[in-house]
């Protein structure tokens, strides 16, 4: 088993990754399930439609032909019990891997994983573990309106026990399952759907990524953008617009929200003096509320000028796709800030 | 009748009413802080129930959890540090009365969320399926829990996957202060079973002997791959919901009328006695034996130090993360 930071994967010219293919985000998050479920028997899937109808949006069609209805176990709409049940599974040594369907759905199964999963460890005085992953596919852009687009992440920043992660590469994805199925805490593993259907390049062969590292994705010393999951794509785009204009940015893609990576967030502040932050979340008590102040904290003499974020705004996700791309942050929306702040 | 089953049964109900009745007294010296449930009255419950489990079967309860960690095993002198948070409590001090544990006996854990470790139990049971052994698991919970929807979610996946577990409810008649005829639209728990196609029982829970063959009855059938089985014990606690409670919700005589004529340790004591199963002289020895339990345990609590400031940052997560709890500032803060 290698680790391979995914910025020698993305970032590297092909002739030094020969061996990559392309695959679908959502193949690259099976080939993660099926490679620990071969490897582990621990390791089993529980959720509503994973089996026969082979999963909402399709990351787990086919695993039940692999692998049996024992181990890819469709469950009765019952958030709360399916989430409990996972809990209760891994005390004892199961690795469960819960899908829900939609990461709004976490609502019905909140005691579950802040009142038990994550609070286990700590009034049991380390007698027990809860290596369990809950995958939920997050976010909008697909018009499904205000209960099946929200990006809820924040939320779990806020209880400690829980890791959260959120790739933004296919290659991320599978690499940060695999470690994510791997680690002992329960862990929160966020699936942006409309990255789902992105076709990328990814190593071949077996490989993890280990929690709580950023990646640099590319580098620059105008300006810093931190974002996440599939803003960090955006980032990316809006990096490629300001080099047209002669702004050089750097852009740093967390991966993991819990732990976070402070430290590379700093090191790229430090020498830029400048940073926009970016999520698909709500603005108020989001991921960025949280990053920007520990910006603060750690460097805030480095800084040239004031904190921008770039989230979407304090209100329900419409349905109306004009307006609801309205609302998401685009690749322009983060460039038009980070331009902002280099003319400060 | 066997001879240490009544020893077992007369020396766990007297060392539990005792235990209470110390840490009633230590909440009132302000020796306990916060919360503190008492199980008097309700003792033919645990102590019948966990007679018929086998040693790694699984057991998960309700808040109301003490005499359930006694009636199972575990030494009461970790049990009662924990209720003053001691660094020796069963869990570390950093659970609490609520928050019992003693994972190297199966018991996992007094849940302090009403209903919140029913679909755990289910797991657990999932897990020894999974895992192909024929282990059961008991979920404890009281009246209150069966309204709660976890509940209803927990049950129907069991029943459908027909999973080796027990769901135990004791109904003391009260939610805290609501009466089960204000709180439910049926009063006899065991009909909940039927929209679940479980097996139901119902016994009494103040006789010993009942929960005894109850339990047993329901372990076979979730050993024997029949499923699991909603097994109500109909009990009674003497004392309020927790110690705070003023008891406003019922009348004295209805407290008393139950002490006198159904206390479950003066049920035992008779039935024991006019069978001639043990002596007077034995049930005395029986007693004393359970009130040096106490006061050792008393005494191994007392003495017992605080966790130190470290454990504070301990085992938030399986790993240590690295800079956890040494932010600037943060141990200042806990310190102050």
């Amino acid at each position: 088993m290698m680790e391979v930071a995914a910025s020698e994967v993305r970032g590297a010219p092909e002739a030094a990754v020969p061996r990559a293919r392309e695959v679908y985000f959502t193949e690259a998050l099976q080939e993660a399930l099926a490679e620990e479920m071969r490897r582990d028997p621990e390791v089993f899937l529980l959720g509503e439609d994973i089996g026969v109808y082979g999963g909402c949006f399709g990351v787990t069609r086919g695993l039940l032909a692999e692998f049996g209805p024992e181990r890819v176990r469709d469950t009765p709409i019952s958030e709360a019990a399916l989430v409990g049940m996972a809990v209760g599974a891994a005390i004892l040594g199961a690795r469960p891997v819960v899908e829900v369907m939609f990461m709004d759905f976490v609502t019905l199964a909140m005691d579950q994983l802040v009142n038990h999963a994550a609070k286990f460890r700590y009034v049991y005085g380390e007698q027990a573990r809860v290596p369990l992953v809950l995958r939920c596919p997050a976010g909008a852009g697909r018009a499904y309106g205000a209960t099946h687009s929200q990006s809820l992440e924040a939320w779990f920043l806020h209880v400690p026990g829980l890791k959260v992660v959120a790739p933004a590469t296919a290659a991320d994805a599978k690499g940060l399952l695999k470690s994510a199925i791997r680690d002992d805490n329960p862990v929160i593993f966020i699936e942006n759907k409309v990255l789902y259907q992105s076709r990328e390049r990814i190593p071949e062969g077996e490989y993890a990524i280990p929690l709580g590292q950023a990646r640099r994705v590319c580098e620059g010393g105008d300006v810093t953008l931190v974002a996440y999951s599939r803003m960090a794509r955006e980032a990316e785009r809006a990096a490629v617009l300001l080099a047209e204009e002669g702004v050089s940015a750097e852009v740093i893609d967390l991966r993991t929200l819990a732990p976070l990576d402070i430290g590379t967030v700093v090191e790229s502040v430090a020498k830029t003096g400048r940073v926009v932050l970016v999520e698909e979340g709500t603005r108020t008590g989001g991921a960025c509320a949280e990053i920007g102040v520990q910006i603060f904290e750690h460097a805030w003499d480095s800084l040239d000028a004031p904190i921008r974020r770039v989230t979407t705004p304090d209100i329900p996700i419409p349905f109306a796709p004009e307006l609801e791309a309205a609302v998401i942050p685009a690749a322009a929306d983060i460039a038009a800030a980070a331009r902002a702040l280099v003319e400060t | 009748m066997d001879r240490k089953l009544l020893q077992r049964f007369f020396y766990q109900m007297k060392l539990i009413r005792l235990f209470e009745e110390k840490s009633a007294e230590f909440y009132a010296y302000g020796k306990i802080g916060g919360f503190l449930h008492l199980y008097i009255g309700e003792e033919a419950v645990a102590v019948g129930a966990c007679a018929a489990l086998r040693d790694d079967d699984h057991l998960l309860t309700h808040y109301r959890d003490h005499g359930w960690a006694l009636a199972r095993g575990t030494d009461p002198g970790p049990v009662m540090a924990e209720l003053l948070g001691k660094a020796t409590g069963v869990s570390k001090g950093k659970g609490g009365s609520m928050h019992l544990c003693d994972p190297e006996r199966h018991f996992w854990g007094g849940y302090a969320i009403v209903g919140g470790h029913l679909p755990i139990a289910t797991g657990i049971a999932f897990a020894m399926r999974y895992q192909g052994n024929d282990r059961a698991v008991v979920a404890v919970f009281g009246d209150g829990a069966t309204n709660i929807g976890e509940f209803h979610e927990a049950l129907n996946m069991a029943a459908l996957w027909k999973l080796p577990v027990i769901f135990l409810c004791e109904n003391n008649l009260y939610g805290m202060g609501t009466a089960v005829t204000r709180a439910s639209a049926v009063t006899d728990m065991v009909q909940k079973a039927c929209a679940y196609g479980m097996a139901g029982e119902q016994c009494d829970g103040m006789n010993v002997f009942a929960v005894y063959e109850a339990t047993q009855k329901a372990l076979q059938r979730a050993r024997t791959g029949e499923g699991p089985t909603l097994l109500e014990a109909k009990t009674y606690r003497y004392r309020g919901h927790s110690m705070a409670d003023p008891e406003l919700y019922r009348q004295r005589q209805e407290v008393e009328k139950i002490r006198e004529q159904h206390d479950p340790i003066e049920i035992l004591r008779e039935r024991i006695l006019e069978e001639k199963a043990l002596t007077p002289e034995e049930l005395e020895r029986l007693e004393r034996e359970a009130e040096e339990a106490v006061a050792a345990a008393a005494r191994f609590a007392e003495e017992s130090p605080p966790p130190p400031p470290e454990a504070l940052f301990a085992d938030v997560y399986a790993q240590p993360i690295p800079g956890l709890g040494l932010e600037e500032g943060s141990r200042d803060a806990w310190q102050r």
